[in-house]
């Protein structure tokens, strides 16, 4: 496992999300600075909506576990797990840490 | 009971199907389903009549049975029961009608309804309105500080970034308030299905003159866009991609086109015939009112979308009658209609006050609106409101013609501020590096979303379907 160096703190959007290329993959980056980890990346994929726009939902924290919802048809995705809420589909979860101000994906 | 058709007035077209698919007996006195109440009130059929058969979402047909075993298994809200059988999953239309059927259940089973916004404030949107209000709370995280718990949701985040709007008119993309803004506010577009955005730029009353439709068309051509013409008057123009959404308003603002909102919850569109200027009908002059009301409320952020129009005569070709807003010329001045809609419950508009000058027709405007904002529910149309009014119409015209309140002044002083305040958000957005930043596809490429693929049909592009995609995809390979 790699940690991928992929942007700085600045390029992300407090309590929100952005989108990275990661070794020709595309991946929803979320900064949520009230949650013990900080960063967490999930595919950029929606299963249900088949698009590349999860970095554009909004997150929530429902039931002591952050999530962020589908910006096309709003279904939840846990961010730790990649689990979808509502269905049995998932989104591919990268580990991510935030080192001073750079963010890191392990590849 | 007879079929019968009903012309004009469709609004009661729900109440009676259920009635006849589901052979309920008519009430004592069945004239009251179809003529105008008596009282102002309308007759409306409580979920607790429709039968266990009635199917409440057509798209997954999940009857009101399947929703009362959900709860009685242990569903203990609406989202419990969309999980357990997909009801409100599809088109979600009927998400209404299923919260009724599910507080419903709940309420039967002795369980008491919460009307807390969600989990994380218990409150109801008008009880925000009123603490942001008050306490003058300019941010989320001070309302969720003082009068809530835990980190927020997709549910209260949006809901309180449109009362901090209507309220404050504040920048919804400042650093404090992007992250509350949903799907299509967040970028200033309206989300496609295959995430690309449309752009619909301004054009009060529908009235544009040469030089800006060949702007527009020149916008559309340069960036390949799909153009069509929306039913409030304007165009849009949809498959960009994020980082075109800046370049494309940058082009737009230069020819002094400003941000349409058709991605807010807010003032879309007053629709108008072309009135007595031109019209041999006409008694009034219908567009440079609608311009007049436009430019008025335009940037006015409110729980639910709002179109308006505006009829030269009585012939009513603008539709003034199906609108939030509805204001019709009279050879007295302009009869004011609220509370109308389309969309999957199409309500005609109540009329109002009759014969009104200029200056009372937007004192009248204000106040309902402003009322409207105050006291409506999140995402709750003005039809649904006025529905739920207790004492419907005539209360209303109590509260804004009589003042029986006394809020009139603050309503009306609220909305000097909001229009006092206007900013195009494209404008600010362009001119602001920062938010700029956030309308890059990556942040660590410059590449383009691969799955964005298009295909042409009538001579402009449309997204390709998933075996096209797969087809053009193998050829490039």
């Amino acid at each position: 496992m790699n940690w991928n160096l992929i942007c700085i703190k600045d390029d992300l959007v407090e309590d929100a999300g952005v989108a990275a290329m990661v070794n020709g993959e595309q991946v929803a980056i979320f900064f949520l600075p009230e949650a013990e980890d900080k960063v967490f990346a999930v595919s950029n994929w929606d299963p249900i909506g088949k698009a590349n726009v999860m970095s554009r939902g909004l997150t929530a924290h429902l039931q002591d576990q952050w999530v962020v919802a589908s910006p096309l048809y709003k279904q939840h995705y846990n961010l730790s797990t990649g689990q979808c809420l509502e269905d049995e589909v998932f989104l591919k979860v990268w580990s991510a840490k935030m080192v001073d101000n750079e963010v890191y994906i392990a590849v | 009971m007879a079929r019968k058709s009903l012309v004009r007035d469709n609004s009661y077209y729900d109440t009676l199907i259920q009635y006849y698919l589901n052979g309920i007996d008519l009430p004592a006195q069945p004239q009251a389903l179809i003529l105008p109440a008596s009282n102002g009130e309308s007759v409306g059929l409580g979920v607790e009549a429709l039968p266990a058969t009635a199917s409440i979402c057509s798209c997954h047909n999940v009857t009101k049975q399947s929703i009362a075993d959900a709860v009685a298994a242990g569903a203990m809200s609406v989202g419990d029961v969309k999980s357990a059988t997909k009801a409100a999953t599809g088109c979600g239309g009927c998400a209404a009608l299923l919260k009724k059927v599910v507080d419903n259940e709940l309420t039967a089973l002795g369980i008491e309804v919460s009307t807390d916004i969600c989990e994380h404030f218990p409150h109801t949107r008008q009880d925000l309105y009123t603490i942001v209000k008050v306490e003058g709370i300019r941010t989320y995280s001070e309302l969720l500080h003082k009068h809530g718990k835990g980190h927020g949701c997709e549910i209260c985040k949006p809901a309180v970034g449109s009362i901090l709007a209507s309220v404050w008119n504040d920048y919804v993309l400042a650093k404090e308030h992007i992250g509350l803004q949903d799907t299509n506010d967040r970028f200033l577009a309206n989300m496609q299905k295959d995430g690309t955005y449309s752009v619909v730029p301004r054009i009060p009353g529908g009235e544009i003159t040469p030089d800006k439709l060949i702007v527009i068309g020149q916008v559309a051509k340069d960036y390949n866009l799909y153009t069509k013409i929306t039913g409030g008057q304007r165009i849009d123009l949809f498959g960009a991609t994020l980082p075109q959404l800046p370049e494309i308003w940058k082009r737009l603002i230069d020819a002094g086109f400003e941000t349409g909102q058709a991605y807010g919850k807010s003032v879309r569109t007053v629709k108008s015939c072309v009135g007595s200027t031109w019209c041999r009908f006409g008694v009034n002059d219908s567009v440079g009112m609608a311009i007049k009301i436009e430019n008025r409320y335009k940037g006015l952020r409110s729980p639910h979308k709002l179109k308006f129009a505006v009829s030269g005569c009585t012939r009513e070709c603008a539709e003034a009658q199906s609108k939030d807003i509805g204001v019709i010329a009279t050879e007295g001045g302009w009869n004011l209609y609220v509370c109308g809609n389309g969309g999957m419950k199409p309500r005609h508009a109540d009329l109002f006050a009759t014969d009104l000058d200029d200056e009372t027709l937007l004192k009248y405007i204000d106040r309902v609106l402003m009322f409207y904002v105050k006291t409506a529910d999140r995402l709750q149309r003005t039809s649904v409101w006025m529905d739920s009014l207790e004492g419907g119409l005539e209360y209303l015209k109590e509260v804004v013609i009589s003042d029986s309140l006394a809020i009139c002044e603050e309503l009306e002083e609220q909305m000097d501020h909001v229009v006092g305040t206007f900013q195009c958000e494209w404008k600010t957005t362009v001119n602001d590096e920062k938010a700029l930043k956030t309308f890059r596809q990556f942040v660590n490429h410059d590449g383009q979303d691969e799955n964005v693929v298009f295909v042409e049909e009538r001579n402009q592009i449309r997204p390709a379907t998933d075996e096209e995609k797969v087809t053009l995809i193998a050829k490039a390979g």
